[in-house]
């Protein structure tokens, strides 16, 4: 505390125009989406909705391709003993055409999930 | 059998991942590039080490082994292997990615917020990786025994050696080029014998197979046991859903770039693996020619390594054996590697960090702790590899996915993707999960097969445990809802929002 008092400034009023305000208009939903209202629940419910329902289909896909070896073999025993190229039918599937159709439902899978999510990312982002 | 061509081999296999590894001793600089390589590795680098990481002495020599003595149905097991990493890619890939923890412990404690439930996952963390190191140890033992005449200590002794070196020096920074190195010498070093001894039996005039009945019909009772279909199907459960909830798997997504960049990796991935697995099964066929029973004290696991011996004389079967002893010796070292890598990482952040900063009043630099665990993390499990009998290579593998399978998926795809996964449900699922697995595995192993259904659903736990335990994670949870934690939503928004779209990401390092 200084001893020489100064003259305290006499009241001033403050006052501002809103011109130079930032207008208040549609905003992005992102900011939902960080804000965790309602709306933004509601966009995040819907992308793992449409990336859960992707999945799903694919680990279907896989199930029933697993699946159509043994059932085939069950129903057309003579299905098992057919030989191509000298080697016996379900050798093929099992030892060889698994991996091709995995990786095509792989490389299909990600092309979709990137779709699904340059939807989502266009739908949040715009003003 | 003493081939100095295979010893000579082994050596090269060693020396080339110390040496890799010493490269990386100087690019590791921070704590993350000790953990996840920095986080900068692209898709093709990550695959392939991946890639070299998965592809174990069960893939290498167990597989092959299996098909010799079972036939078609075994091929199950590769195919169950590679699905995965399907399953991996569509359900976890990218959420795991984007959740940017280091490691599984990591991840649980993010999503749940949650120290038990922590420390239950760094426990199973530990337990599963020490599960299939043993194999690993058991495997280098067999092959320098067989191809060098060696005692059956000194081949697992070599693994630990270099993997705690690897581990210790570099990180996963050194150990992603180790390990993506060693994906194409297992390639080339099972794929050229291959081709080598099919054109050899080809000019032997091509003599067929000679094959037990019903080795070529598909969920035969050929197998190890009755109920061929139910033991098949709980293979392949235990398979795919095990192999997200492998430690040594998961921490190489965390190493991506981002989350589409883990997506891309595992597509990869699938085709790498889908072009190794086309191997084993023509060793397996090939066994058949050369040796119609299997000789006395032959164990089938070593069946790869003996077939050039047999087709090929002199020096080109020295070589052929060489090649794949070498090619053996890659799949030990880099599958010991990341698992190593991974335990070590759990033991170093729960056990040795908080007590070594405490003894030395946080002087002791971060690294020392990580090297401490390395070493822990690797002699355990070797002497156990020396204590236990083997099991058969493929067989002890398949222990590590089940508990796998029944523990860490559920709580894993249950994060990803249920909002209304509780702290309670979380733990109970693990919990019940996990002792169920155990039980019934212990219980075979103590008392052998029992045989007949009970033998089937206790040998083969997976198709029963992971539904209990999956149930009993979403019952739970729906009991307990005041234990959802209040963080769920934000952590969603984290782990399915893609990059582009700037929303906070709180905590997110590096």
């Amino acid at each position: 505390m200084s001893t020489d008092q100064q003259t305290t400034p006499s009241r001033v009023r403050v006052t501002s125009s809103r011109r130079g305000a930032v207008p208040v208009g549609p905003r992005p939903p992102v900011r939902d989406l960080d804000e965790q209202t309602a709306l933004g629940d509601v966009y995040l419910a819907g992308l793992m909705r449409a990336q859960l329902r992707l999945s799903l289909a694919v680990v279907g896909l896989t199930v029933v391709g697993l699946a159509a070896l043994p059932v085939l073999v069950t129903l057309v025993p003579d299905a098992a003993g057919t030989t191509v190229a000298g080697i016996p039918f379900p050798w093929l599937v099992l030892g060889v055409a698994v991996y091709p159709a995995a990786w095509g439902l792989a490389r299909w899978y990600v092309h979709a999930s990137q779709r699904i999510e340059a939807d989502f990312s266009e739908v949040v982002e715009e003003q | 059998m003493s081939h100095p061509l295979s010893l000579a081999a082994v050596v090269l296999v060693c020396l080339t991942t110390l040496v890799v590894g010493g490269l990386g001793l100087r690019l590791s600089r921070r704590t993350s590039d000790f953990y996840v390589a920095g986080r900068t590795v692209s898709p093709r680098l990550n695959a392939s080490a991946i890639g070299g990481e998965y592809l174990s002495a069960a893939s290498f020599l167990g597989v092959a082994g299996l098909v010799y003595g079972s036939g078609i149905d075994m091929l199950w097991l590769p195919v169950g292997y590679t699905l995965g990493y399907l399953v991996l890619l569509v359900l976890v890939a990218a959420p795991m990615r984007r959740s940017g923890a280091y490691t599984l412990p990591d991840f649980a404690e993010a999503r749940l917020g949650s120290r038990a439930v922590r420390l239950v996952s760094s426990f199973l963390v530990v337990a599963i990786g020490w599960l299939y190191l043993v194999p690993q140890f058991q495997g280098a033992g067999l092959t320098l025994t067989l191809v060098t005449g060696a005692p059956g200590w000194v081949g697992g002794l070599v693994v630990m050696v270099v993997v705690a070196a690897a581990v210790g020096a570099g990180g996963m920074r050194s150990i992603t080029f180790v390990q993506a190195v060693q994906y194409w010498v297992k390639l080339t070093a099972l794929a050229v014998p291959a081709f080598a001894l099919l054109f050899l039996w080809f000019r032997a005039g091509h003599p067929a197979p000679t094959v037990p009945p019903d080795w070529h019909a598909p969920l035969s009772t050929n197998g190890p046991g009755d109920h061929p279909a139910y033991r098949t199907a709980s293979t392949v459960v235990a398979l795919c859903l095990g192999t997200m909830g492998l430690p040594h798997v998961l921490v190489r997504y965390y190493t991506n770039p981002d989350g589409v960049g883990a997506r891309r990796t595992t597509v990869t991935v699938i085709a790498l693996l889908g072009l190794f697995y086309l191997l084993p099964p023509v060793y397996g066929a090939l066994g058949r020619v050369v040796y119609p029973v299997l000789p006395d004290g032959v164990r089938s696991d070593s069946i790869v390594l003996r077939i050039p011996g047999e087709l090929a004389d002199g020096l080109s079967g020295d070589l052929l054996t060489a090649m794949l002893a070498g090619g053996a010796f890659a799949a030990f070292l880099s599958t010991a590697s990341g698992l190593a890598m991974s335990v070590t990482g759990v033991l170093d952040q729960e056990v040795l960090r908080p007590r070594l900063a405490r003894f030395t009043g946080g002087d002791a630099p971060s690294v020392r702790g990580f090297r401490y665990a390395a070493v822990v993390a690797v002699v355990l499990p070797y002497l156990v590899s020396r204590v236990t009998e083997p099991l058969g290579l493929a067989t002890t593998v398949g222990l590590a996915f089940a508990l796998a399978a029944a523990t860490f998926a559920p709580l894993i795809i249950l994060g990803v993707w249920w909002p209304r996964l509780s702290v309670a449900g979380a733990m109970a699922g693990l919990v019940v999960g996990g002792v169920s697995t155990v039980l019934a595995l212990g219980t075979t192993m103590a008392r052998g097969d029992l045989g007949g259904w009970a033998g089937a659903l206790l040998a083969n736990p997976a198709l029963w445990a992971v539904p209990l335990a999956w149930l009993t994670a979403v019952v739970v949870s729906l009991a307990t809802p005041r234990q959802v934690p209040a963080s769920t939503t934000r952590v969603l928004v984290r782990l399915h929002t893609p990059e582009g779209v700037a929303v906070a990401r709180p905590g997110l390092r590096d």
